[in-house]
């Protein structure tokens, strides 16, 4: 249970995916303008995150018992795209109201780096933190966290970016410069949880 | 199309280097600049890795462009771009071991990378071989040469060092203490700064681009070209197949090679 709650906390705050590990970095510059498309986008991450851990961990399990692990980046990237393909089809046809929140999200998706790469992490997690046992049920929290990290990472960034909007920035960094700065501070401001596993007794 | 205009060789090969470069300029590969530039030899081993990817990727994709259906091109065109990084990582992994380890993730991300699907899709799908290679191996140039001028930043000013680490990693190719009556083992260590760490740290890594950026934005300027944007949807490789352009607000003026993507 320990752990289950040290994956959370590491997901969303200590690592959290953007701003300490830069995966999914493209979004998060480029749909964070408006709060709302934030939500969406991230909603859809978290979604597409849990689909894919369901469905690739036990695959590689699969693929360890032939022998075939170096197939795992073509497999995973596939699967992936197939499957969000599929979730697209199945909402559009019978959950509607779903499909018009996350819908036109799921396309992006696919080639998102942040879903290839929680889904490889959770593999070299068997490895890594083999003491746990790191099974099916932590690799779902652990995209979960992710995911949930993600998410707080886009809804703060929407808001210091309707601040910058209408900031009077020096004329050479206005636009993406001055974003990436903004970017920077709010990752500084999360190195303030660095060691806030460790220091509860989590692991 | 652009089959019939006149290709030059020499322009596919250098417009990714300074003109289009695709990380300060078309803002694309965004994720592995960051990760990966903490130091020089990392960073530059990214881009390498990345550019054979790109150059095989390009020429596969161009040589099929009239075999791959447009309806199912991204599919296609993420196949072959998986079956080039599975091969690098192979590549990586039993000759370069550290470069493996220090990369991590991000080499099996290459997959991901938008540059490579934005390529083949921008340009390697419509153009023939031989010119879709130059235009490969130019953007990765470019890449690579992003990565250096980020990677040289951080790591004198986060580390203190420069080249750190490169013994290990072409050590076992070449001599290097032989060859160049230099020890590499701490890279070109002492430069006499006390490191900063900061710089390696994420939050050094999105300021230093930040500064590049504005540096690069303010030559482009000074040359009366646009700046480097993420304008939504511009640089997007997706921009054929997904909705979020037409998102109200999103709106973004779309350029004209995207427009003629989107209607093939």
């Amino acid at each position: 249970m320990k752990f289950y709650l040290a994956l959370l906390i590491m997901g969303i705050l200590t690592q959290n995916f953007v701003l300490s590990k830069f995966l999914g970095i493209c979004p998060f510059l480029g749909v964070s303008k408006k709060l709302k498309t934030a939500v969406g986008m991230s909603a859809a991450v978290i979604f597409v995150m849990l689909l894919a851990t369901a469905v690739t961990f036990p695959l590689n399990s699969l693929l360890v018992k032939y022998d075939l692990e170096y197939l795992q980046t073509i497999v995973f990237i596939l699967v992936i795209a197939a499957l969000v393909q599929i979730v697209e089809i199945v909402l559009k046809k019978y959950v509607k109201s779903l499909y018009n929140a996350l819908g036109i999200y799921l396309p992006l998706i696919t080639t998102n780096c942040a879903v290839l790469g929680v889904v490889i992490l959770n593999i070299d997690n068997i490895a890594g933190y083999a003491a746990q046992n790191y099974g099916f049920g932590h690799a779902m929290v652990n995209s979960f966290a992710a995911g949930a990290g993600f998410m707080l990472a886009m809804v703060l960034f929407a808001g210091v970016r309707s601040r910058i909007e209408t900031a009077d920035v020096p004329k050479g960094l206005q636009g993406l410069p001055i974003t990436l700065v903004a970017a920077s501070i709010v990752s500084l401001s999360f190195l303030g949880f660095a060691g806030l596993v460790e220091g509860l007794g989590l692991i | 199309m652009a089959e019939t205009k006149k290709i030059s060789y020499g322009h596919e090969l250098t417009k990714g280097i300074l003109k289009e470069n695709p990380v300060l300029r078309l803002v694309l590969g965004t994720c592995p600049t960051l990760a990966t530039s903490t130091s020089v030899v990392n960073g530059v081993g990214m881009g390498i890795a990345a550019t054979i990817v790109l150059v095989c990727s390009n020429i596969v994709i161009s040589a099929l462009r009239k075999v791959i259906p447009s309806k199912a091109r991204i599919p296609a065109y993420i196949v072959v771009i998986a079956s080039f990084v599975t091969m690098v990582q192979m590549l990586v992994k039993a000759f370069v071991p550290a470069l493996d380890k220090s990369l991590g993730v991000f080499l099996p991300l290459i997959v991901v990378n938008c540059i490579i699907l934005g390529r083949a899709e921008a340009f390697a799908g419509k153009n023939p071989v031989l010119a879709s290679a130059c235009d490969g191996l130019g953007m990765g140039i470019g890449f690579t040469a992003a990565l250096f001028c980020m990677g040289t930043v951080r790591e004198i000013l986060g580390a203190g060092t420069f080249l750190s680490g490169i013994d290990t990693m072409i050590g076992s190719f070449v001599d290097l203490k032989g060859f160049t009556g230099f020890d590499f083992s701490e890279g070109l260590a002492n430069i006499g700064l006390a490191p900063m760490t900061l710089f390696i740290l994420p939050a050094g890594g999105f300021f230093v681009f930040g500064m590049l950026m504005a540096l690069v934005n303010r030559l482009a300027e000074k040359k009366g070209k646009p700046k480097a944007a993420l304008e939504g949807c511009k640089g997007c490789p997706h921009a054929a197949a997904c909705a979020m352009c037409e998102l109200p607000g999103e709106q973004t003026p779309e350029d004209p090679e995207k427009k003629e993507a989107a209607t093939v």
